[in-house]
């Protein structure tokens, strides 16, 4: 592993890797899924997959906000922001990704008025600061990031701010892991649970996965030993055919969330009767709206909104790949038609997308060595 | 926008309970408490900050790990940027790159 002499306590790891492989069974194969991008990235990055036992294998899961993000939706939010005097206003993440006619940045350079915010509240600020326009926050993120709207859109409401809006894709992750377990084609034997979500809405939510789906879960935090930490716990579990919650990122998550987070939430949002996410489809109760009372604040209700659908390339197959039944570079467009500088595909677009962690990782490493041998 | 950031609460703002002066490695901001209403920080102590609001509390050693671990994910620049452009100090100067 690239980075263990670097890291804290590499004799840890090593004993945790040792751990992994004397808990594995050699007849059987093992498919675990991160379901967190945020995972996926440190996978990669710590090049995990070198000392894991070959009959382990690592499903990258959906946990990636912008690569399930329909192009549509993207659509949708750029013709509010082609209106008379509309601030388009969002976080980093989105300015690159593409939608039909160009992402949000190549819009700004057509001359919209395109603005980076690394905070939902900062967009209240650009709309007290710029009172003759409206600003229009396109809102985006898991449970992470929702709360934070929420809050926002609460103080927007009590300050009686009427030139401002929320255009909301807010997902949540639980019915994610649901479409994917009930995909015929999918097999799994555990889950890695996201650590930053569940700080949030705790481990109460991941309880029927044990229950009723009879797979382990564990959530995990994001250094490496954590990781492995989390694989030696799913190998206890599955070692005795026990199916449980465990929380492997205590110091972070507390079992019951963060209830000011929820009840922020819970008062600004309701759940969507279905959504569109990029590759796996519609899933219902899978996204959050604003409430009646929010109308004023939702650029739902407020603009018209064309609800543009854009159906994904056919060549390009993320829904499998989102859904683990294929590996990134098994895509007929991988490293050729789609790459991290010319996304075709939404799970090349993020650093978090398992496209873009394979590519930027495994795909240069390997050309690299082929390079090298070929000049040897 | 998925980086979870922590940070050592400098000083509560006087105007409003739910603000406090932040800071990140050498960067100071001000991050929204709002969250943590049912455990609200004090001076002293370190959260993990998503999108401009403190989502926890966290120990001071698991604070200077989680730093450590951004960096060795090669986030900690993205890290600071995004605490350098609460408030939009940075934002409204610097154009989009």
């Amino acid at each position: 592993m690239k980075y263990v002499d670097e890291f804290r306590s590499p004799e840890l790891i090593n004993k945790t890797a040792e751990e992994i492989r004397r808990l594995v069974d050699r007849n059987r194969h093992y498919r675990l899924m991160e379901v967190c991008g945020g995972h996926t990235h440190a996978i990669y990055r710590f090049g995990l997959k070198d000392i894991l036992p070959a009959n382990l294998e690592l499903i990258h899961g959906p946990g990636c906000p912008v690569c399930v993000l329909p192009m549509g939706r993207i659509d949708d939010g750029l013709s509010i922001a082609a209106k008379p005097d509309v601030i388009f206003a969002a976080f980093g993440d989105m300015m690159r990704v593409p939608g039909t006619h160009g992402s949000p940045l190549e819009h700004k350079a057509r001359g919209m008025d395109v603005r980076i915010v690394y905070s939902p509240s900062d967009a209240i600020k650009l709309a007290k600061t710029n009172p003759e326009k409206h600003v229009m926050f396109f809102a985006i993120g898991f449970e992470t990031t929702a709360p934070s709207t929420a809050l926002t859109l609460q103080r927007a409401r009590k300050e009686k701010l009427h030139n401002f809006s929320v255009f909301c894709n807010h997902v949540t992750i639980i019915p994610a892991i649901r479409a994917i377990l009930d995909s015929p084609d999918m097999r799994l034997d555990g889950f890695i649970g996201p650590g930053h979500v569940s700080t949030v809405i705790g481990c109460r939510p991941y309880e029927w996965i044990a229950k009723d789906e009879k797979r382990p879960i564990v959530v995990a935090g994001f250094e490496p030993l954590d990781l492995l930490q989390s694989i030696v716990m799913l190998l206890r579990q599955l070692r005795v055919g026990e199916a449980k919650v465990e929380n492997q990122y205590k110091r972070v998550v507390p079992w019951e969330g963060n209830g000011a987070a929820l009840r922020a939430m819970a008062e600004v949002f309701e759940l969507r009767p279905y959504f569109e996410w990029r590759g796996l489809g519609f899933i219902s109760q899978s996204a959050l709206r604003l409430r009646e009372g929010y109308a004023e604040w939702d650029a739902e209700c407020r603009f018209d909104v064309p609800g543009i659908r854009v159906t994904d390339p056919k060549a390009a197959q993320c829904g499998e790949v989102l859904k683990g039944v294929l590996k990134p570079a098994q895509c007929k467009l991988f490293g050729n038609e789609c790459t991290p500088e010319h996304p075709v595909g939404a799970l090349m677009v993020s650093s978090e997308g398992s496209c873009a962690a394979y590519y930027n990782y495994e795909h240069r490493k390997a050309a690299l060595v082929t390079t090298l041998s070929a000049l040897a | 926008m998925c980086l979870a950031i922590p940070g050592k609460i400098i000083e509560i703002s006087s105007e409003s309970a739910n603000s406090a002066l932040v800071d990140v490695v050498g960067v100071r901001r001000r991050v929204d408490l709002g969250l943590l209403e049912d455990d609200k920080p004090k001076p002293g102590d370190w959260v993990l900050i998503h999108v401009g609001f403190a989502m926890s509390k966290i120990s001071e050693q698991d604070a200077l790990e989680q730093m450590r671990t951004l960096e060795m994910l090669g986030e900690s620049e993205a890290a600071v940027q995004e605490v350098r452009g609460y408030g939009l100090e940075e934002t409204e100067t610097k154009p989009l790159t």
